[in-house]
């Protein structure tokens, strides 16, 4: 065990921190909504390599970063409430460049070389509409399961926007028929598994980062604002509860990096684990925000005060695959497959 | 960043794994069940024939200089088969306030034999009217000749029916602030000034009320300089703080998944199907994992030279507190059954009904929740200190 980063690991947060803090400050964050894209913001990450980083070595204009190397990216990416689906794209870039097929590789090289914005379907389609797929209202493509067969369709007039409580890019997008796939058979539903169980890795790391930001808002506050004569941190009944969030805090972390780290370092634990990170990374990301709006007392729920852009994402990020107590029996499912072998 | 335990503490866990498993016989287990009290000679000297009485200390003081994720393994998998290991812990804290503070004597005489489980030393701290605020102590000593006389009371002094000695915090000055006066002694137990009196928790553990009444130690003895205890306690509390139960969640949830894969419910289906069982057992895995990992990054912050702190008292707060929660959640789910006691005077060690029991101390005892929420909240976030 050692918890501290490489040198390489701290300069890409350094690298990452920066860039957000200059293409994502709160200003930005609040002028991209409701929509939550911004275009600006998403030019700079794709020239700065951030979607290509996660394709692997091996394949073209892969960069090949860890799943570990993305989450403390993640991390920076949910610290600053980023308004572009960064982990969306890192997912299917990764799934399209396991495909080796030309179809693949040429959209691979449309992300790598144009900025081509490619995203996932969290969930199966019903009844041919693919419901609430983030970065769906703004990409040019999601990659979707349908049955045995994986697709990768463009998105045009058959998405619709919705508006949601995280100002995320979600969009329902139906399924026209007679699409090809992009991949058919048993591996489909592998590489299908394989994207999610990352995603929830990934997005358990953002969840933290956005946490740590609210903790600290609420910290900050505490500290300044005073009541019956006395800082509002002095009392027990406030400072206890965030002595309970930052103990919740560095375990959803120290989850989340476990989870990353296991998918090269332990892969039979890995899908368990991922799950395990986004089901406490979302309860404890839920619980923060919670305290930290509430001691902010009435100010918490104005607009004007940045606790709230935390507060809805913290709920509207993780539920879009599913809340923890699913998650939770996901969990159960696949400590049950692993004892099987 | 790097999770893995390395190649010797996978070993130690391997190697932990087939000792218990011999050396942890049912006699054993049952005859800590009855007695309540968990320290057991023979045990003990199995763990010394191997060195694993106090593995991560220099072996010029009897160890093997094992790195703390070593040493922490090792812990997890004694705390997972809930092996007696109460007397040889609290000695360990004690005789580790010893190495840092103690003449050369002190150690020559106490730290050997600590370390080759020869000696129990009990910890004598908290009193009838302290609770947690053990700088609150009454308990007298007052210099006689060439040592000390003590008086008064000691509360929840686990293991001194078998102790050598007892690490006594008494007030050496009333009048002064009440840190200033405290010293810090090793008293032995072999005299008439020492009265146990037993007292058993609800989940069937032994502990003691200890009277002293005009019980001598020689000066050679105290620890620390007179009316400096508060220093010595500063330092005992740190080893004291550094343990987590994330090895006690493990137990029940081998217990809940044993139950949910070997009931069958009246739809001819096995009740870890249901989907509250199942959402249950998600996430008491996940608990027992994150206090794990909280367990192991207080070795981890120990093994890079600093006092895990803040890091320690995150991990007894969240793996004491999850403990409690699953403890209450699983007793829900287990129905009316889960009442039933099998064995006396508690439930089947592991069972459920067990761990209701077991669960509730873990809270209080090596410093309560609220204890550890304001050492967070004061040294960790920087929050005013607050009562």
């Amino acid at each position: 065990v050692d918890l501290q980063p490489t040198p390489e690991q701290q300069q890409l947060v350094d690298a990452f921190r920066s860039l957000y803090a200059k293409e994502s400050a709160l200003e930005r964050v609040r002028s991209a909504e409701p929509g939550g894209f911004d275009a600006d913001l998403w030019r700079t990450l794709s020239d700065s390599g951030a979607v290509t980083m996660a394709i692997p070595e091996e394949r073209p204009y892969g960069g090949g970063a860890t799943l570990l190397d993305l989450a403390l990216v993640a991390e920076q990416h949910g610290r600053h409430l980023a308004p572009a689906p960064l982990i969306e794209a890192q997912v299917a870039a990764r799934l399209l460049s396991e495909l080796e097929s030309n179809a693949s590789d040429e959209l691979l090289r449309q992300v790598a070389e144009s900025g081509r914005l490619v995203t996932i379907a969290l969930r199966r389609p019903r009844a041919g509409v693919a419901r609430l797929v983030p970065g769906a209202a703004v990409a040019s493509e999601v990659v979707v399961p349908e049955g045995g067969r994986l697709l990768c369709l463009p998105l045009d007039a058959n998405r619709r926007p919705v508006a949601n409580l995280g100002c995320m890019q979600l969009a329902d997008v139906e399924l026209p028929t007679g699409i090809d796939p992009v991949a058919t058979g048993t591996r489909v539903s592998q590489l299908w598994t394989t994207a999610i169980d990352e995603w929830m890795a990934l997005s358990a790391a953002a969840l933290v980062g956005l946490a740590a930001r609210a903790l600290e808002l609420a910290v900050d506050y505490v500290k300044e604002r005073a009541a019956f004569g006395v800082t509002v941190g002095t009392f027990q009944a406030v400072a206890h509860r965030l002595a309970d969030c930052a103990t919740a805090l560095d375990g959803a972390r120290l989850l989340a990096y476990e989870a990353a780290w296991a998918q090269i370092h332990e892969p039979r634990r890995f899908p368990e684990l991922s799950a395990m990170s986004f089901a406490f990374a979302s309860q404890t990301a839920r619980e923060i925000t919670y305290w930290s709006m509430h001691f902010h007392g009435g100010y918490g729920v104005m607009v004007e005060y940045d606790i709230q852009l935390y507060f809805r994402r913290a709920r509207a990020w993780p539920a879009v695959l599913a809340d923890p107590g699913t998650i939770y029996q996901w969990i159960a499912d696949r400590r049950r497959a692993r004892r099987r072998g | 960043v790097d999770f893995s335990l390395g190649h010797d503490a996978d070993a130690v866990r391997i190697e932990a794994r087939s000792f218990l498993a011999e050396a942890l016989t049912p006699e054993l287990k049952a005859r800590m069940h009855r007695t309540g009290t968990h320290w057991n000679p023979d045990f003990t000297q199995r763990l010394r024939e191997r060195g694993w009485i106090a593995p991560g200390w220099e072996e010029e003081f009897g160890g093997q200089g094992w790195d703390p994720l070593q040493v922490q393994v090792l812990a997890e998998e004694l705390r997972f088969a809930f092996a007696p290991m109460y007397g040889i812990s609290t000695t360990l804290t004690a005789a580790s306030a010893l190495r840092h503070l103690g003449t050369a004597k002190q150690k020559a005489e106490v730290l050997p034999r600590a370390v080759r489980g020869e000696i129990v030393i009990a910890l004598g701290w908290t009193e009838p009217e302290c609770g947690s605020d053990l700088a609150a102590a009454k308990t007298r000593a007052v210099r006689d000749r060439d040592g000390w006389r003590i008086n008064g009371q000691k509360m929840f002094t686990t293991n001194a029916h078998v102790a050598d000695y007892i690490f006594v915090l008494a007030r050496t000055n009333p009048d002064v602030p009440k840190h200033d006066g405290l010293t810090t002694f090793l008293v032995p137990t072999d005299q008439p000034g020492v009265e146990v009196q037993e007292l058993r928790t609800i989940s069937g553990e032994r502990t003691n009320i200890v009277f002293f009444g005009d019980a001598r130690v020689p000066d050679s003895y105290r620890v620390g300089e007179v009316d400096k205890g508060w220093s010595v306690m500063g330092v005992a509390l740190t080893y004291e703080r550094t343990y987590a139960h994330g090895a006690d969640s493990l137990r029940l949830l081998r217990t809940a998944e044993t139950w949910g894969e070997s009931t069958i419910d009246d739809a001819g289906r096995t009740v870890a199907e249901d989907p509250a069982v199942s959402a249950e057992i998600g996430r008491t895995a996940t608990e027992a994992e994150v206090a794990l990992l909280l367990g192991r990054r207080t070795a981890w912050v120990a093994e890079t030279g600093k006092l895990p702190g803040v890091e320690g008292s995150m991990a007894k707060l969240f793996s004491s507190e999850a403990l409690v929660r699953q403890a209450e959640s699983w007793f829900g789910l287990l129905g009316p059954d889960a009442v039933r006691c099998s064995t006396e005077p508690v439930g089947e060690p592991d069972s459920v009904e067990e761990m209701i029991r077991f669960a509730q101390a873990s809270t209080v005892y090596g410093g309560t929740s609220e204890i550890q929420r304001g050492i967070i909240a004061h040294r960790g976030l920087g929050l005013p200190r607050s009562r």
